[in-house]
């Protein structure tokens, strides 16, 4: 289909869900109440690490008001974890806690107020641990061991890869540059604080509402959990208020409201408060960088050599994901015919760090893009111009054995460059910034790319990874069951849109109903940016299907050839004899006296092209979104204080199915790397998060929020749903690379490290008047030893392999 | 959901009846106004009163009276953004009203009062901490333990004055009236701040401020600065408030105050001394700053690094009296840059 | 303690007993039913739990029910009028300005107190009025919008 023949597909069209949410109808799952329902409440241990030698409920048990108090001893003794190589939780702790906020007990109670109460009146005798609060401190003690599993005392993941010859890559480079940069942690912080109601019902089946981004895997691992059938247990997503990737693990407050909802036979409410959500986390890693590139004169790269450290947290997660996430996704933007990545995971006893918004890849871009930018300089190269001339080429493979399609990135480049005014405002390095009193103005650019869809599950399987069947009704209605689940990012109109494009109806004619393991086929999780690529592919399937058996049963009826029929305006006909067009209900009728019930199923999963080397699994992605941004700031030289005018961003979305939801997830985006870029962080002290509050971890509000200008550009990649990539998570990862190098075409200070506060650059203005190297950042990488890389041939510049070859695609869906 | 802990709520319709109130119960019992101060706080369990005494249907305590000219009376209950938006204020003591505009959100300063303002908790970020964080920390002796964590080896509270407006009212010369059974008594705002993170205030319990006055107007330019990460929600991690007295272009009184940089707002006494009978050049503004920069003595317990405070101290009065000198620096100076 | 409260929600008489230390928020969702207020940090850090009394905003959370017996209390589920949005609830839903909608219903209320006060405010003060309301979807850029749209298109209904 060409553009201009789609009716929905390009629409501005506001969201399926939106009219419930501005009135207050949406129901999250903090909102459901059912009758005789209990609420419950956690305990929560008080030591960053130590054994449990004593666990004494009695005084709660003894409250008037409190159902039942669990410990861990309530629960069957599995370990459990997202990643099946990481099974290193426990819902309630038995012997030892690794982190404060890890919980020990559960209280179930009439209300909260008493739940809280019994669970401060249980009594826990701790025998302290030494807490290793930091990579140095992790790896310096192996003596003291977090886990027993894992690559090494305290590593939890130690993985090297090697494409080509590095070494020799350098010494053909005219420029070779090694700097180090440090990313701190930060975390989702949706707006929504986790809750689920869990009701055991007199069946002995189990149904838990959640705020989840993946059910399935929920369903999956309460199953074991619990021991308990999983054709017992029912999992429905509730409406997410945020997500980000922080509600993408199973929780211990989920499992608990079960555990309680068995025991007291009425259905446990469990809603965190905020504190509780810093501690659940799984935000984004802390990782300490060191990073080595060789350029030519024209600022061609030579080769790349990164190593990273990942500062995990107290437990997997989807850790060690993140640690292949902090190399594998470099070489996707510009030529990089060599590549090398270090990379390993440190366990500490912090709250476990796992997937936000881009998922262990802003990390290495920041330093990437950062370096870019150093190099730009030394070579005289304009950091715009350099960028456009060695973006990759489409449909050819990287280093690393990744398959890219479509790439939009030049002209990403080219219209950023147009809109933001890049060619005066850039005016040539060293000349010095305008300057207002101790204001000074900058621009910074830089670009990236992230993946649409992880190109393999999480646990190993053959199966789909998205799942739709479509329903139609005499009505003339259809619904689209799936097993996606909507935070806020849209997916529920995408599965509404793309079934009305393939049948010409209007977008309210399609029902699309909450996720739910007992009604709606697996889809694996809201991560990756895999929703509208992998369910809108499944649902243009089904949706395919269907279309054909109306044909058939319209073609029939009005004795014309099934191929000229045109589904539009909610009805079936030929074109040139549009009054006889037949009303969609009616032709569906049509259909199911032909056929039977209309029901058909869509299947998606990726195209099999993992590189044929172990952890070639990470990495791959049915196609690649690609960003460009720029940024222009000031900085105040007295305070260090940083002021965001604009940010122009250019993504390569491949198709904008609806371009205000993409513009509203590149716009959410920015927010986000702005707020990592200027203030938000993890912070620990004593063993304790430092401020796990709203007011102290420091989002950006109106008055720090510049205004943003997105531009769409459309590739129309061939893997996507009618063309479309991904665009929830790469435009976050140049914001922070662009405002740092804005910093420092402001006042000449390098900042190599986030958040850039107003502290460190009156640090480099101050090394700077010293007439020191003006950088602020990490000075020192920690003595590791990597293990021997893997070393594989790069696959640089291979042609893509021809049209993909993808499971359960048909006939009707291959494009 | 954090939840506040059970109290009985009593609501006044008089002064009197309040301070009656107040003295019955005695330790039990504290006074609320807005509430934007004392509820998170008591969520957390920093207090578990017994008695709320609300302040709220005191109708004499509420709203602004006088003038400029014969000094304004501002009603404690009166809530921030009625303060900020009082023409009079605005015009005469306009570095009340950027105060009173600054703090915090729009929502909390329709609910926050000016009297809640000045008498806000000394804030430190070991102690504004849940009962759960504290505990796991192992408490200090503001609340609930006996050590100070900020400073292990004193035997004080360092706590914070993060009070937007007390600053200002401070350099504005204001008097505060204290109401309690046993009577009443007119005291310089100045008094009514002790230099201890706990008893950060010098008045009694069951004392209630029951108005603020300020002196006429005449002659006198102020302005106040804030320093914190955010423009909206954050507390002052450094305020700045400065009130001269012009003679044609030189300086004839001054008065610089420091707020968030120690238990009580600090004024800057020999900074203000240096400016007297001085026109505001840039040699005299440095110096100014220079010295004011002396008694800020900030500790690591807030928001931003404390050497990073201490110096933006210098910066910002030196900011605030080239703003009052008409002197164009390329920063907004009304609001914090 | 519990109380006799006598609220007035969204143009209606609500009789409810309660603690008298449940805040406005716990009320009016766990008494009243009325869950679309929300609630994201209940320490006056964060806006979500934004409601309407005597047309101001102000946050639920903190807010204690009998202090503000007889004042009228607005909350998203009055918003619309006889089955009409609000022009603002309009806008946001045609704009996009809601994506997990979480922030959404204390947002929606704070612009309404913006427009009735300031029917054509600047983006400037549309940020002042808004800078006491986190979100961490939308950037902000589709709510600003948003709320330019409804005013404009309140002015000229006028
Ligand atoms: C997220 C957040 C951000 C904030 N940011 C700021 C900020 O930026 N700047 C700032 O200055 N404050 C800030 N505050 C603190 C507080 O909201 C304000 O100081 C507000 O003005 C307090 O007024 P209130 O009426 O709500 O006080 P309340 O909470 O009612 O009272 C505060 C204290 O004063 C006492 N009190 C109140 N009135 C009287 C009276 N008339 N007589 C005797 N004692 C009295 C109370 O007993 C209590 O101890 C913030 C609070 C929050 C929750
Ligand atoms: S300054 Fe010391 S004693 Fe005071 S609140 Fe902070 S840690 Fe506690
Ligand atoms: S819930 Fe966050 S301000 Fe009320
Ligand atoms: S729309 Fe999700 S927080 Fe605003």
């Amino acid at each position: 289909m060409n553009k201009h023949e789609f009716s929905i597909i390009g629409q501005p069209l506001p969201k399926v869900d939106a009219w419930a949410k501005v009135v207050g109808e949406t129901r999250y799952a903090d909102d459901l109440v059912m009758p005789r329902m209990a609420h419950g409440k956690l305990l929560r241990s008080t030591h960053p690490h130590a054994l449990i030698k004593r666990i004494d409920t009695a005084r709660a048990q003894a409250v008037p008001g409190v159902y039942a108090v669990i410990t861990g001893a309530d629960l069957p003794r599995v370990k459990f974890g997202i990643l099946p190589v990481s099974q290193d939780e426990e819902a309630l702790c038995n012997e030892r806690v690794r982190m404060v906020g890890d919980a020990v007990a559960a209280v179930a109670a009439q209300d909260e107020e008493t739940a809280e109460q019994a669970c401060r009146l249980i009594d826990i005798e701790y025998e302290p641990l030494p807490a290793l609060m930091s990579i140095e401190e992790s790896l310096g003690h192996p003596e003291i061991r977090i886990h027993e599993y894992g690559d090494g005392p305290n590593v939890h993941k130690n993985v090297a890869l090697q494409f080509g010859d590095v070494e020799a890559a350098f010494a053909r480079a005219d420029l070779v540059r090694e700097d180090v940069f440090f990313y701190e942690g930060n975390t989702h912080l949706p707006m929504e604080q986790h809750a689920a109601v869990a009701q055991w019902g007199a069946d002995g089946k189990l149904t838990l509402w959640s705020s989840t981004q993946t059910p399935h895997y929920v369903h999956r691992l309460l199953a074991r959990i619990l021991d308990v059938p999983a054709a017992h247990i029912r999992v429905i997503a509730a409406p997410v208020g945020g997500g980000f990737g922080g509600k993408l693990d199973p929780f211990a407050h989920e499992i608990a409201a079960c555990k309680l909802s068995q025991l007291t036979g009425r259905p446990v409410k469990i809603t965190l408060t905020r504190e509780e959500v810093f501690y659940v986390h799984r935000g984004r890693h802390p990782v300490l960088m060191w990073l080595k590139t060789g350029f030519t004169r024209e600022g061609e790269i030579t080769g790349s050599h990164i190593k990273t450290w990942l500062d995990g947290g107290a437990y997997g997660s989807y850790g060690v994901a993140s640690t292949f996430y902090t190399g594998v996704i470099n070489p996707v933007t510009y030529r990089m015919p060599v590549y090398k990545f270090e990379g390993a995971r440190v366990f500490t006893n912090k709250p476990p760090c796992g997937p936000k918004r881009g998922h262990g890849t802003p990390q290495p871009r920041f330093a990437l893009e950062v370096q870019i930018d150093k190099a730009a300089e030394q070579l005289g190269l304009d950091p715009a111009d350099m960028r456009r001339r060695i973006v990759c080429e489409p449909f050819t493979k990287t280093a690393n054995h990744l398959t890219v399609t479509t790439i939009g990135l030049g002209e990403c480049i080219d219209k950023v460059v147009e809109a933001s005014g890049w060619r005066e405002k850039w005016r040539g390095w060293q000349t010095g910034a305008p300057r207002r009193g101790p204001l000074r103005r900058g621009v910074g650019f830089a670009c990236s790319a992230y993946m649409t869809g992880a190109g393999t599950a999480i646990y190993w399987n053959s199966m789909p990874h998205s799942g739709v069947v479509l329903r139609a009704d005499r009505s003339g209605g259809i619904s689209v069951l799936c097993g996606a689940t909507d935070i806020g990012q849209g997916s529920d109109s995408i599965l509404a849109y793309l079934p009305a494009e393939v049948l010409g109806l209007d977008p309210k004619d399609v029902h699309v109903p909450p996720a739910d393991t007992t009604l709606t086929p697996v889809d694996l999780g809201s991560y990756s940016s895999r929703v509208t690529l992998m369910c809108g592919m499944a649902a243009i399937q089904a949706a395919q299907r269907l279309r054909a058996v109306i044909a058939r049963a319209v073609a029939r009826k009005l004795e014309v050839d099934a191929e000229l029929l045109v589904f539009r305006d909610r009805k079936v006909g030929v074109p040139d004899d549009w009054e006889k067009a037949v009303p969609f209900p009616h032709a569906v009728e049509l259909a199911e006296a032909m056929h039977g019930v209309l029901a058909f199923p869509g299947s998606y999963a990726p195209p099999k092209r993992a590189g044929k080397y172990k952890g070639g699994g990470v990495g791959p992605s049915p196609c690649y979104s690609y960003s460009a941004c720029a940024v222009e700031l000031t900085v105040d030289e007295e305070t260090g204080e940083i002021e965001l005018h604009d940010v122009w961003i250019g993504h390569d979305v491949g198709r904008a199915l609806n371009p205000l939801l993409v513009e509203g997830q590149v716009e959410g985006s920015v927010y986000m790397g702005i707020g990592e870029a200027l203030m938000e962080a993890q912070v620990f002290r004593k063993g304790l998060h430092k401020h796990p509050s709203m007011l102290e971890y420091k989002s950006p509000t109106t008055l720090e929020t510049p205004e943003i200008h997105t531009i769409l550009v459309e590739t129309d990649d061939p893997e996507g749903p009618f063309g479309a990539k991904e665009a929830g998570q790469g435009p976050l990862l140049p914001v922070l690379p662009a405002i740092a190098n804005a910093v420092y075409n402001a006042v000449g200070v390098r900042v190599d490290e986030v958040p850039i506060s107003p502290e460190k650059v009156l640090k480099g203005l101050d090394l700077k008047r010293q007439g020191k190297t003006p950088r602020v950042g990490p000075e020192r990488i920690p003595l590791f030893k990597f293990k021997e890389p893997l070393v594989v041939e790069s696959a640089f510049g291979q042609p893509a392999d021809a049209v993909a070859v993808r499971p359960f695609a048909d006939q009707e869906t291959s494009r | 959901m954090m939840r506040l802990p059970p109290f009985t709520y009593l609501a006044p319709k008089t002064v009197a009846d309040a301070a009656r109130l107040l003295g019955e119960h005695g330790a039990d019992a504290m006074i609320v106004a807005g509430g934007t101060d004392l509820y998170p706080n008591m969520k957390r369990r920093q207090f578990e009163p017994k008695v709320l005494v609300g302040l709220g249907a005191i109708s004499e305590l509420r709203g602004v009276r006088g003038s400029a000219s014969r000094g304004l009376s501002l009603g404690p209950m009166t809530t921030l953004t009625a303060v900020s938006q009082h023409a009079e204020v605005a015009r005469h003591y306009p570095a009340l009203a950027t105060a009173a505009g600054l703090v915090s959100s729009p929502q909390l300063r329709n609910m926050g009062t000016i009297g809640g303002n000045v008498c806000v908790d000394t804030r430190c970020n070991y102690y504004n901490q849940s009962y759960e964080w504290r505990k796991a920390i192992g408490f200090c002796m503001k609340k609930d333990g006996d050590i100070c964590l900020v400073a292990p080896g004193s035997s004080r509270c360092w706590a914070v004055s993060s009070s937007d407006t007390a600053p200002v009212l401070w350099s504005l010369g204001a008097h505060i009236r204290l109401t309690s059974a046993d009577g009443e008594r007119t005291v310089p705002i100045a008094t009514l701040y002790r230099d201890d993170g706990i008893d950060y205030l010098a008045k009694r319990h069951d004392e209630i401020l029951a108005d603020i006055v300020l002196p006429p107007a005449d002659g006198w330019r102020s302005r106040y600065l804030k320093l914190r990460r955010r423009g909206s929600f954050d507390f002052p991690v450094l305020g700045v408030a400065v009130n001269l007295r012009m003679d044609a272009d030189v300086v004839s009184e001054a008065r610089i105050v420091l707020g968030a940089v120690a238990s009580l707002p600090r004024e800057a006494k020999p900074a203000a001394e240096s400016l007297r009978g001085q026109r505001l050049t840039e040699e005299a503004i440095t110096r100014a700053a220079d010295l004011a920069a002396g008694p800020a003595k900030p500790l690591d317990n807030t928001d931003y690094a404390h050497f990073y405070r201490k110096k933006m101290t210098r910066v910002f009065v030196a900011r605030a009296l080239r703003s009052l000198a008409g002197l164009d620096d390329g920063v907004d100076s009304t609001e914090a840059p | 303690m519990k109380v006799r409260l006598a609220l007035t929600v969204n143009g209606e008489s609500r009789e409810v007993l309660a603690p008298v230390h449940k805040t406005l928020l716990e009320v009016l969702r766990e008494d009243l039913g009325l869950t679309g207020t929300k609630h994201g940090c209940e320490l006056g850090e964060c806006g979500t739990c934004t409601v309407l009394v005597d047309g101001e905003p102000v946050l639920s959370c903190l807010a204690l029910p009998v202090a503000i017996e007889g004042r009228a209390i607005t909350t998203i589920e009055g918003m619309a009028e006889g089955g009409e949005l609000h022009p603002l609830q309009q806008a946001f839903a045609e704009l996009g300005a809601a994506q997990c909608g979480y922030c959404t219903p204390g947002i929606l209320l704070t612009a309404q107190a913006l427009l009735d006060e300031t029917p054509t405010p600047t983006r400037d003060e549309i940020k002042e009025a808004l800078a006491g309301n986190l979100c961490r979807c939308t950037g902000y850029t589709k709510i600003l919008d948003a709320v330019e749209l409804a005013s404009m298109r309140m002015g000229a209904r006028k």
